[in-house]
């Protein structure tokens, strides 16, 4: 017990050998990963999930760590993707000065959204931030200086000489992103900001009464993730190479929110697998209804009983049962499973 | 100029005063205990010091300045620390990130610099280090080493209390407001506080603001006591004073009868 220990031990990034194996064996994976898959889908795939980590790491670092609730997520990811295109396109600044221009516009009005977020908690808070999510997008797509209702396409993606022009570039940057922004936010989360955020989800009172400034660190911590989920936004607007306002829907904001209680609040491990298991299950659902005989089953069941429309609507049910299963059988999300299984692993040989 | 002096204050919650006009001062070093029966409003006494709720009439000034309608995290800074009744902790950090947050005051690693921990050489590494040792030392005085890794939330009531302290210490405070720091232990667990509570004024010279229900305990540490009912005062003195006063004895006699 009274070994001297070094105090670094316990917020060091790989606090054995063993951890720092682990990373490079992920890090060799992740650059192999393109090579090894049979079709450019699962490249984009990739895409899309790393965008959506960056989103969850940003949400959860508010609603899981500060203990604030958004609905409107999927503003400042509209906000971000619209700013990076609109700084290229109209001020001729290159990507990689418009993309973290376009985090700091989305961390600006995170930051202003966080302003009325001080007094309303909660339920009010929810509705609050669903107002933002909604009207912002409503906005964008009646001025005709971000294309209106038509969209925005993306201008050629380069960064210095190097031209980003198929899915496989595209990889290694948002990857590449992805990995430095899980560091910094694994990092602000085991240091004197982090440690502040947790204290006021935990307590309040106690948190101030230690000298936590509550408006700084609420504010702060809306500002923060609305720069992750802006700058995911960014990317975002290259996956496609074409944005419109309705892209940005309430759904969004809600499969966003889905991922982090997924994968398991106040959890950077929980932040990357909840993205990745959701964003993999909305990809696989959207083909539901080609699956032999199961698909037509499905889309008769749809059309009878669950749509008004008439366009099947059976992936979002499907989406929404297994949301359920899982906290049903692990309310702690993913997360939970890890830990567990950690556990297990741990007493195993005995 | 007194280090800490409470002038006229008075507390309405509706209609009803739970503070009617309270008036004391406090030497440095002291071990300043405040009793009253249950209600007599010593706890909202305690939320007017540190910024929680603002009196509505009278002033508090701490080495001479006023703090009344400073936030509580502005009085956390000029050196004011406190426990509560309730235990109020942080219950999914550990002992030590408890402890951690009595520090956030003396660290400066903000948001970049955070994210950039690159190792010990880093400003972060190098702050964490520093501020960690500090709280270890404080975890070895109270002897805590058996919890430092553990979420507090499941932790004994006792143990609970004791994290409490430490952490209110760890903000090293020029006054320490200790809001019935006994309440709920057994006979040993009271000894041990009272010990410590000892230790914290001669040892690290820290003043003391105590509310207690425990009169031997009060008589045993205190150097002066006030006594409150309904929000006002009744006598202040010391403790031998206090005691023969006829309204404390009323109220404690008459309450163990
Ligand atoms: N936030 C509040 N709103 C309304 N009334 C309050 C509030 N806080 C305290 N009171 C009332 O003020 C009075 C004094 O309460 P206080 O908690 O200060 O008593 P106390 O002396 O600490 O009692 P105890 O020994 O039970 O802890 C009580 O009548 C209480 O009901
Ligand atoms: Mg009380």
């Amino acid at each position: 017990m009274d070994r001297k220990r070094s105090y670094y031990e316990d917020v060091a990034l790989f606090d054995s050998k063993a951890k720092l194996f682990w990373f490079f064996v992920l890090m060799a994976f992740l650059v192999a990963y393109p090579h090894i898959v049979p079709s450019n889908s699962y490249i984009y795939m990739a895409n899309l999930m790393a965008i959506n980590i960056i989103v969850v790491l940003g949400l959860n670092l508010l609603v899981g760590f500060t203990g604030q609730i958004s609905l409107g997520h999927a503003g400042f990811f509209c906000v971000g993707a619209y700013a990076t295109i609109t700084l290229m396109i109209h001020a001729g600044l290159p990507f990689i000065v418009a993309l973290p221009a376009a985090a700091l516009i989305s961390a600006l009005l995170g930051f202003l959204l966080g302003l009325p977020a001080l007094r309303l908690e909660g339920p009010y808070l929810s509705i609050a931030t669903l107002g933002f999510g909604i009207s912002i997008t409503k906005v964008i797509g009646k001025m005709q200086f971000f294309g209106g209702r038509q969209g925005l396409h993306a201008p050629e993606l380069t960064i210095g000489s190097w031209n980003l022009d198929t899915d496989l570039d595209f990889y290694y940057l948002a990857v590449g992103l992805t990995v430095l922004l899980t560091i910094a936010a694994r990092n602000i989360v085991k240091t004197r900001v982090g440690r502040a955020f947790i204290a006021i989800r935990e307590d309040d009172i106690a948190a101030q009464t230690t000298g936590v400034n509550l408006t700084y660190y609420k504010t702060l911590a809306f500002a923060l993730s609305a720069f992750y989920t802006g700058l995911a936004g960014g990317l975002f607007a290259f996956v496609l190479r074409f944005i419109e306002p309705e892209m940005f829907t309430l759904l969004m904001s809600i499969l966003f929110l889905a991922m982090v209680v997924v994968g398991g609040l106040g959890s950077i491990m929980g932040s990357i697998t909840g993205a990745v298991l959701i964003t993999w299950l909305d990809l696989q659902l959207r083909h539901i209804l080609t699956i032999p005989y199961i698909g037509d089953w499905l889309r008769t069941l749809s059309q009878s009983w669950f749509s008004i429309t008439g366009v099947s609507n059976i992936q979002y049910i499907v989406l929404g049962t297994i949301v359920v299963l899982i906290m049903v059988f692990e309310p702690l999300g993913l997360y939970g499973l890890w830990i567990r299984a950690k556990k297990y692993w741990k007493t195993w040989p005995f | 100029m007194s280090f800490f002096k409470v002038e006229n204050l008075s507390v309405w919650f509706g209609g009803l005063a739970a503070i009617d006009g309270v008036s004391f001062e406090v030497e440095p070093g002291q071990v300043f205990a405040v009793i009253g029966p249950n209600g007599a409003g010593k706890t909202t006494l305690f939320n007017c010091i540190n910024g929680i709720y603002k009196p509505g009439k009278g002033e508090i000034f701490f080495k001479g300045n006023e703090i009344v309608g400073l936030k509580p995290d502005a009085v956390a800074r000029m050196g004011i620390a406190r426990t509560f009744q309730n235990i109020e902790l942080f219950d999914h950090m550990t002992t030590m990130e408890n402890l951690m947050l009595g520090r956030h005051i003396h660290m400066k690693t903000g948001l970049l610099r955070g994210a950039f921990l690159w190792g010990k050489r880093s400003f972060a590494g190098r702050e964490e280090m520093v501020h960690r040792e500090k709280v270890e030392s404080i975890i070895d005085l109270l002897e805590l080493q058996s919890v430092r890794n553990k979420f507090v939330g499941a932790l004994p009531y006792g143990t609970q209390k004791l994290i409490e302290l430490g952490r209110a210490l760890a903000l090293e405070p020029e006054l320490l407001l200790l809001d019935e720091p006994c309440a709920g232990m057994n006979a040993e667990e009271k000894q041990d506080m009272i010990f410590w509570i000892k230790d914290i004024q001669d040892e690290l010279g820290i003043t003391v603001l105590l509310i207690e229900h425990d009169m031997k305990m009060v008589m045993d540490i205190s150097d002066q006591v006030l006594a409150i009912n309904f929000g006002r005062p009744i006598t202040q003195g010391t403790p031998q004073e206090v005691q023969q006063h006829p309204e404390v004895l009323a109220a404690y006699l008459g309450e163990d009868a």
